[in-house]
């Protein structure tokens, strides 16, 4: 409960506050998007030749591809010929210890105040960091080792564990699945790859803190996580950007592969720069993110704490393909100012006896829109398939928007679907009680909204939890007006 | 410490307090009685600071200050508390992490350091005491899912914590069975300290049995209409209001 108050203790000023920007020296490719672009990154990468291969047909793809527009959201048009599709921090050795680490990059984690050490230290949670698009640390890795479970980047998978990566990329969310994951397919940059092995249990929360750092350089991580038979894995992600004038694009690819028994939590807390109070700056984010629950039991749970972005496009979704498997969608979903969100889950029923369990709480204020769009599907085999939904909208003003597009799709009449929608607004009455206690509005409103995400914070693991109450703050700063 | 001039108050274009005037000194219980509608809650919650209401005329002086154009919150750190008549509910939100955020709002008003987490339960378990309060209570959510009673009583248990200088009561004690009574009556009782001040808003001259006013006041048509001592309760539950009404209208 102490949370809270530090929380609200930190709701002062209203300039996104880690906005700066680290002077890593960055080894960057030239403008553009074209087959030399990705043979240029690979190359870079000293990648094996399947994996130029796969990008390559992935770009062959994208371009017979049209952008989305089906989304709640407008921007303006995407130049994706202005954009740099390559930047690294220069390598300098391999490090063997945190000393080692580029003191700048060290430094732009302590702003951030994750501290690599003090993450070692106090709460045994390993970090694979990435800055930009190449992971510059890896800690923990021998003890994970010692339990044969894999976490490193995902380059380094490609050289090391040629066959893993070579059998499950591209399982999940194949090349020709979106526009923005056929992009991500073709000039992917790094990310995070990690393997639990059969009846593993994995001791510590793994995490990754992904930051968007040189000017105009999109980013493209992706992830994959394979979670064996009878394996568990807790897996989070979280990142802040520095302020920016120019829109950074974003378009990431998550994919989780759970075998039998298997349980894979995944948890985010998203706080890229949403651009100014007029709209101005700010990263677009266009996420594929879906587990497979390929063998019965399997279990795959997204928790999603989204504050930051100009604009939000992502749909993590779970394919629940093993009978007896569970799949779940937490989500916080915040917008101010001039925010954009258009966010929510698939759950697509494929296994008998297969359920999934959907809480969605979207906060607007400002002039921001909050929209939530879920699919439920129950495939005609999927017997017994449950749904339960629960979609919440709290509104802070009069200027911002919510709105909720839920789709169910059932072609099995054993199946049970039950959707709830509520909208409401932060209650003039709850912020009185709070100031007759002495409360200013600000900090009511804080209270109010954390008790309303409560629910979903639950879900988070606790070091997380208490990052997500912060930026709920911050990002609700002068929200009510 | 409070020195109420000639208050008139409307809302939404409706006059309802209508030049009310009423002095209390530091430490004096003072109830406040009348019929339905006739301004007593609108009298609170102009005094806590409520927005919708428009106060048109008068003064409202609190320890040398008017309070008039003060934000609620600077109100109540400044000590004044208003036990609602109808307690709000905050879901999600502990009646712990409330309370401490409260609390430590007004230490931070009055330049004292936070209190730590040790130090806010150890305080809490005191004032739990006093109004009877258990555990499960403060750690459920801001009165949500609280029987009428037990928000009654969280509201005291609120004011417990913070140490007001003057308390408000708006109707404490209806909804509370005949042991919450004096479980509350007891719990006020005891921050009668000789120095703080309560208004105490009642239909029942039953509370007064236990909470002794020093003055009793009778609200009518947004004005106090009669002042007496402990005995004027007694009258009205004998002889109800019409006398009262009748001697105004004259
Ligand atoms: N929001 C409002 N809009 C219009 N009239 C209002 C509003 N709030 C209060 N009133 C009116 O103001 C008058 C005084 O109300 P108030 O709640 O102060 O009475 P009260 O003395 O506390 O009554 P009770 O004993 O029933 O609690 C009533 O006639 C009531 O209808
Ligand atoms: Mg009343």
């Amino acid at each position: 409960m102490s949370e809270d108050l530090k929380i609200i203790d930190e709701v002062t000023g209203s300039d996104y506050k880690w906005g700066f920007v680290s002077n890593i020296e960055a080894d960057t490719a030239p403008k553009g998007l074209n087959e030399d672009i990705i043979r240029f990154i690979s190359a870079k990468k000293n990648e094996p030749q399947w994996m130029l291969d796969f990008r390559l047909k992935a770009f062959n793809q994208w371009k017979k591809m049209e952008e989305p527009s089906w989304a709640h959201v407008s921007y303006p048009e995407i130049d994706f010929q202005d954009i740099i599709y390559y930047s690294a921090p220069k390598p300098k050795k391999t490090l063997n210890s945190l000393d080692e680490l580029d003191p700048e990059v060290k430094a732009t984690f302590d702003k951030l105040g994750i501290s690599l050490e003090e993450q070692k230290r106090l709460s045994g949670v390993a970090v694979d960091a990435v800055i930009d698009s190449v992971s510059v640390k890896t800690t923990f890795r021998d003890e994970l080792a010692k339990l044969g479970i894999i976490f490193c980047s995902f380059s380094e998978a490609v050289r090391e564990h040629p066959d893993l990566v070579k059998k499950y990329m591209g399982s999940v969310v194949p090349y020709t699945d979106n526009y923005y994951a056929a992009l991500n397919s073709a000039v992917f940059s790094d990310g995070s790859f990690c393997y639990i092995p059969k009846g593993v249990r994995c001791p510590m929360e793994l995490s990754t803190y992904f930051r968007i750092n040189s000017a105009g350089t999109g980013q493209f991580e992706r992830t994959l996580i394979i979670a064996d038979e009878g394996a568990y894995a807790s897996y989070l992600e979280g990142c802040t950007a520095p302020q920016r004038d120019e829109n950074q694009l974003h378009a990431a690819v998550v994919e989780i592969y759970a075998h039998k028994d298997a349980q894979v939590k995944y948890s985010t807390v998203q706080n890229w720069y949403p651009g100014d109070k007029n709209g101005k700056g700010g990263v677009y984010n266009f996420v594929t993110k879906r587990g497979l629950c390929a063998g019965e039991r399997a279990k795959i749970s997204w928790t999603q704490v989204e504050t930051g972005s100009a604009i939000t496009w992502k749909y993590p979704s779970v394919i629940l393909k093993g009978d007896h498997s569970v799949g779940e969608f937490y989500s916080v979903a915040v917008t101010n100012n001039m925010q954009q969100a258009d966010t929510g889950t698939k759950m697509i029923h494929i296994g008998k006896n297969t359920s999934s369990t959907i809480v969605s709480k979207g906060i607007s204020g400002g002039k921001s829109n909050n929209s939530y769009r879920g699919l439920v599907r129950i495939g005609k085999n999927a017997l017994n398939a449950r749904n339960f939904s629960q979609c919440d909208s709290l509104l802070l003003g009069d200027k911002c928007g919510a709105h909720t597009f839920p789709y169910i799709e059932c072609s099995n009449p054993t199946a049970k679907v039950e959707h709830e929608a509520t909208t409401s607004k932060v209650g003039e009455d709850q912020i009185f009680y709070c100031n007759q206690r002495g409360i200013s509005t600000e900090d009511a409103v804080g209270l109010i909204v954390n008790g309303y995400c409560r629910e979903v914070f639950n879900q988070l693991p606790m070091e997380f939890a208490v990052e997500a109450q912060k930026l709920l703050a911050v990002s609700l700063e002068g929200s009510v007006g | 410490m409070l020195s109420i001039k000639n208050l008139k108050a409307n809302i939404e274009d409706k006059e309802i307090l209508k030049g009310l005037n009423l002095e209390i000194n530091p430490g004096e219980v003072h109830a406040i009685m009348g019929p339905n509608g006739s301004g007593k809650s609108t009298l609170a919650s102009v005094l806590a600071g409520r927005e919708e209401y428009n106060v048109t005329e008068g003064e409202v002086i609190f320890n040398g200050e008017n309070i008039l154009e003060m934000a609620p919150e600077d109100r109540a750190r400044k000590g004044i508390f208003l036990a609602f008549q109808y307690p709000i509910e905050i879901p999600g939100v502990s009646n712990a992490n409330f309370m401490k955020t409260a609390v430590n709002e007004v230490r931070k008003s009055k330049g004292l350091a936070p209190l730590d987490s040790k130090e806010f339960l150890k305080l809490m378990r005191e004032k739990m005491q006093l109004v009877q309060v258990d555990k499960t209570m403060t750690q459920r959510s801001v009165n949500e899912g609280f029987s009428g009673g037990e928000k009654k009583r969280n509201e005291i248990f609120q004011m417990a914590m913070l140490e007001p200088e003057l308390g408000v009561l708006d109707e404490t004690d209806s909804g509370l069975d005949i042991d919450a009574l004096r479980i509350v009556a007891d719990g006020v009782n005891a921050l009668r300290d000789g120095k703080r001040s309560f208004i105490v808003i009642t239909h029942y001259q039953r509370l007064l049995d236990y909470i002794v006013p020093d003055f009793v006041h009778v609200l009518y048509k947004g004005r106090i209409v009669k002042s007496g001592t402990k005995e004027l309760a007694l009258e009205l539950e004998e002889k109800g209001y019409d006398w009262i009404k009748e001697e105004v209208e004259i």
